[in-house]
């Protein structure tokens, strides 16, 4: 037979098989022992990671009044696959969109994912998603996810708030906490307080198939977790007297700060021109923030802690301070003015002469306080000037200028004040002195200030020598539990009991027969404040004034800055004492000023007027 | 010693091997189409119940096989030949066409694919044809018959556009091998398939470079004689043009989606959501099953639909993800011992006929099995065809087990033929 001769082939097929059975178990042992990216894979195709958003703390006011709160936006969603023929016009009125933008919406979802659902149309309002909802069982294949937006309860404080917008790459790459789409405070109060507002995300996991369908929960919610609502805070500003203040200052480029002196807390932060913060929310945002942005006026610009200014004569304060502390004068000391005709600065004040320094003080004498300020500096014992220089500068210092404030808001500037090697440069170590920088002496030159700064210094003359570090978290979480943050006293190096001539001379500045403010007296409080007009080269001179009420056990201090408005005493002060009323409650009787400021319209003036 | 009746010398191990496959098949199948609203395993609605039914026909068929006289199938195996290739031109002209391949006829209320039957017919007439008297596999003259009884069936089933069913014919050539048919041509055999594969990773040109120096290399190896050049260079010269007319046939023959499988078996593409997804899904399924699987009903990517085909093409996917490594091993395991069993039993036949058609079944099987797991992890092409005994499908089931009760006949009654 033939099969005799070949039957030892058998082995050979015998071997095929099992070979290839081989073979096949050693792929099977490596795809399925050996390599674990298969269970990887596999998960990744059946499980959904669902995250639950928390809802974002609210923000009060010191008052427990609501600021911000979250409203529920709605995204339209898209599964392509589901999608069946669908009457576009109703659709199309119903979204408020044009057929073209539908046509154009449906193939981008679908070049996304046929079977992955994407974002259809986003953040439709409260009223439209009413409507929407009721028909949506028409159209199969969308469906409807609630999204929460800021919503300002009133249109006030946009700066302290700040704004809440999606995250960037950068956002992304800090924390991985937050995903592509998902929100993030950008500024004001809503990035610093971030982490606490956010809340923590919960995380659902479904299964589905392999249309996406959902088929139920990965062992039973064993690994979900609910999200964790973002706690709420109660910030530091008093909101009637923020939006008062913001009223105020309409049609005004410029700036008001309000401390509470016994805490540091910010009462009152306004920055003019400003804006809606309802108009950066949501499908707007882009759209107005680029509006903003380009707009002249510059109101996304937060004067009072990025601007800086020359105190001017405000800052005469500060210069008797340093003098009583330095013993280089005592309040009886007197020094005589000519007036116009001083030298090397002028006295732009009509008043006797010689006097003390609380009168100096009530009247704002120039050449009193250059006399101060180069006694401080220069002395017989000190081999240079720069030794009397730097003794002057600690001082000033310690009122918290020229430097940033570590506080809870971002952003900030730290105004200026040179240090010697600034002027050595310029001049020669042995090049300047006390003439040289005189302008220091009355607020102007190179020494510069925010009007934060500028209200913690009134805040520290207030305290009679410290103060608390200015900042807006009252309490996080619970109206009476107050965050603990910024409780530190930080002294300046001037003795309290220094304080006091400096004072009267505040009070006489109100109260007082020659006071620069003594128009915008108000009966009830005993004001204690100091003008001044800052000189601006670039145009016309700013009205600066800072205050500080009552006079004993002070509740509120105060510092105003108007842009371009010329003398102090004109347009800062009644604002003001304006705003010290509103606090109190008060009443000012013969109120002419008050209207006259809110009609005020003082933007169209930039440049210089010829002369004052 | 008096020959038991034929019915009671079936051999048994085979028997059992059948059954279990067919069950495991069965469960497996259930796992795989599982729907909460249809649990029962006997809902005929579903396609487990269908294959119960199935199942229970091909036992009435198997026995009723075993009931008819082992020559029979030697007698009319021409005849059943010829039923078989009419059977496929009739496909060609009324068939249904069903996903691209026209294979389904339909009689009555039932659908029945000839290409399965073509199966078990041209075993028999190939058996039967290598029993004549003048036949040397040696010769040309007897090959060439060979491969028309082969060819042309196989070449009518590729007219429906179904190309796995048709591949399946080359299994014969094992078939031919053990009855004298020359080594070398296995061997060239694998030697095309290095060519075809090297070729379409390469470039022609590289190709025919490295056959060169390949034969260079032997030309050196062979102790440069004369009389080897010759041979030498015509085979490269062969191999070349082979070369050539695979490049050729790949690029403006064969259709776009089966120039897509191929590469990307090859990994020439990736294509995970396009043709590579079945296989990509195939083996995130099958790997996920770890050692021991996820257990009965609760494989993932079966239960959530993630492989396609997966009651037919890729039923062993839920084997491997269900029962992980050990499963897979047992169904492999399985499938070996019955084939293995089968050339054994083969090789005690004395009937030459009984032999061969033995050696026809084994190689069938054994194609199946290769090309079907194979394609599953990712080493063979998608090619559509079933695993034996398991997959869903009646046409499939039945032909196979005509195909085996044949054998197991004739196995029974070996010691009657002559």
């Amino acid at each position: 037979m033939i099969k005799t001769n070949y039957s030892k082939r058998k082995y050979v097929i015998i071997s095929i098989f099992i070979l290839t059975g081989v073979i096949f178990l050693i792929k099977l042992f490596m795809i399925q022992i050996v390599d674990n990216d298969y269970k990887l894979y596999a998960n990744k195709n059946v499980l959904r990671y669902e995250t639950q958003y928390p809802a974002r703390g609210f923000i009060y006011d010191r008052n427990g009044e609501l600021l911000v709160y979250n409203e529920a936006a709605y995204d339209l969603l898209i599964t392509p696959r589901l999608v069946k023929e669908i009457d576009t016009i109703e659709f199309c009125n119903l979204l408020k969109i044009d057929k073209e933008l539908l046509i154009e919406k449906f193939k981008e979802s679908k070049k996304y994912s046929y079977y992955k659902p994407s974002i259809f149309l986003e953040q439709i309002s409260k009223e439209d998603y009413a409507f929407l909802e009721e028909k949506l069982y028409k159209y199969p294949g969308f469906y409807v996810q609630a999204r929460t937006l800021r919503k300002y309860e009133h249109p006030i404080a946009a700066h302290v708030l700040g704004y809440v917008g999606e995250v960037n790459q950068q956002e992304l790459k800090n924390d991985y906490y937050y995903k592509q789409g998902d929100y993030i405070g950008k500024s004001g109060v809503e990035i610093t307080y971030e982490k606490i507002l956010r809340g923590k995300k919960g995380l659902k996991i479904k299964m589905v198939d392999v249309f996406n369908r959902e088929k139920g929960s990965y062992q039973d919610g064993k690994y979900d977790t609910s999200a964790v609502s973002g706690k709420n805070i109660y910030i530091s500003i008093d909101s009637r007297l923020q939006t008062y203040g913001e009223k105020l200052m309409q049609n005004k480029r410029g700036s008001i700060v309000a401390i509470e002196p016994s805490t540091g807390e910010i009462l009152a932060l306004i920055s003019s021109p400003n804006y809606d913060p309802n108009l950066l929310i949501g499908r707007i945002r882009t759209k107005n923030f680029n509006k903003l942005s380009v707009d002249t006026l510059e109101p996304l610009f937060n004067r009072a802690i990025m601007a800086q200014y020359s105190p001017g004569s405000t800052f005469k304060s500060v210069i008797g301070l340093i003098g009583l502390q330095e013993g280089v004068i005592k309040p009886e000391t007197k020094y005589s003015c000519q007036g116009v005709n001083s030298y090397p600065i002028v006295c732009s004040h009509n008043h006797e002469s010689p006097l003390n320094l609380i009168h100096a003080i009530e009247q704002s004498c120039n050449p009193y306080f250059w006399k101060v300020f180069k006694s401080i500096t220069e002395r017989e014992n000190f081999e240079t000037y720069q030794e009397g220089y730097n003794i002057w500068r600690e001082h000033v210092a310690s009122f918290g200028i020229g430097k940033k404030i570590k506080n809870d808001l971002v952003n900030q500037r730290p105004g200026n004040l040179p240090k010697e090697t600034y002027f050595n440069k310029y001049y020669g170590k042995k090049g300047w002195k006390a003439i040289t920088v005189r302008s220091l002496s009355i607020g102007q030159g190179e020494i510069e200030l925010t009007p934060l700064q500028l209200a913690n210094v009134i805040t520290a003359i207030a305290n009679r020598g410290f103060y608390k570090i200015p900042h807006l978290i009252k309490s996080i979480g619970n109206i009476g539990t107050p965050s603990k943050d910024y409780f530190d006293i930080v002294t300046t190096t001037i003795d309290s009991s220094n304080f006091e001539p400096i004072i009267e001379g505040l009070n006489l500045v109100y109260e007082g027969e020659h006071g620069t403010a003594r128009w915008y007296n108000i009966d009830s409080v005993r004001i204690c404040g100091k003008t001044g007009t800052a000189e601006n080269p670039f145009g016309e001179n700013h009205s600066v004034f800072i205050a500080f009420a009552p006079k004993d056990n002070p509740q509120i201090a105060i510092s105003v800055i108007v842009e371009n408005a010329g003398f102090g005493s004109i347009w800062a002060a009644p604002i003001a004492s304006l705003m010290i009323a509103k606090y109190f409650n008060s009443e000012i009787k013969n109120n002419w000023f008050e209207k006259k400021i809110l009609d005020a319209n003082l933007l169209e003036i930039k440049e210089k007027r010829s002369e004052n | 010693m008096r020959n038991k009746k034929g019915i009671y010398n079936i051999d048994k191990v085979s028997i059992f091997l059948f059954l279990v496959l067919v069950f495991l098949g069965w469960i497996n199948i259930y796992a795989a189409i599982y729907n909460e609203d249809h649990k029962n395993i006997f809902d005929i609605s579903q396609k487990y119940g269908k294959q119960l039914i199935w199942i229970g026909a091909s036992l009435i068929l198997g026995l009723i096989i075993l009931m008819i006289d082992a020559k029979f199938f030697l007698t009319f195996s021409y005849a059943i030949y010829g039923i078989s290739i009419i059977s496929l031109i009739c496909v060609l002209l009324f068939g249904k066409e069903i996903a691209g391949s026209k294979s389904w006829l339909q009689i009555g209320g039932f659908g029945i694919q000839p290409a399965e039957f073509a199966k078990f017919a041209t075993n028999l007439a190939l058996a039967k044809f290598l029993t004549s008297r003048d036949l040397n596999l040696k010769k040309f003259k007897s090959i060439y018959k060979a491969l028309i009884i082969i060819g042309v069936p196989a070449f009518l089933i590729l007219l429906q556009h179904d190309t796995g069913s048709a591949l399946v014919f080359t299994a014969f050539i094992l078939v031919l091998y053990r009855n004298g048919l020359s080594g070398s041509i296995l061997v060239m055999g694998v030697i095309i398939a290095v060519i075809f594969i090297l070729t379409l990773l390469l470039n022609k040109f590289i190709v025919i470079g490295i056959i060169s120096a390949f034969a260079l290399l032997v030309f050196l190896i062979l102790k440069r004689s004369r009389k080897n050049l010759i041979p030498i260079i015509g085979l490269s010269i062969l191999m070349s043009m082979f070369a050539f007319s695979v490049d050729y046939t790949f690029e403006n023959i064969l259709e776009f989606h089966q120039k897509k499988r191929i590469n990307v078996l090859l990994g020439i593409e990736k294509d995970l959501h396009g043709a590579g997804y079945n296989v990509n899904q195939s083996k995130i399924a099958i790997g996920s099953g770890g050692l021991s699987g996820k257990g009965f009903l609760k494989g993932t990517q079966t239960k959530y639909d993630f492989v396609p085909e997966q009651s037919t093409d890729f039923i062993f996917c839920t084997v491997g993800e269900e029962w992980g490594f050990l499963g897979s091993l047992t169904v492999i395991i399985l499938l070996l011992w019955l084939m293995i069993r089968i050339v054994k039993l083969a090789e005690r036949q004395r009937s030459t006929f009984a032999c061969i058609y033995g050696y026809g079944l084994a190689s069938i099987l054994f194609f199946h099995f290769f090309v079907n797991i194979g394609m599953t992890i990712g080493i063979t092409p998608v090619i559509g065809i079933p695993l034996p005994f398991f997959s869903y499908g009646g046409s499939s089931l039945w032909a196979f087990t005509i195909l085996l009760f044949i054998f197991l006949k004739l196995d029974a009654t070996r010691l009657e033929m002559l």
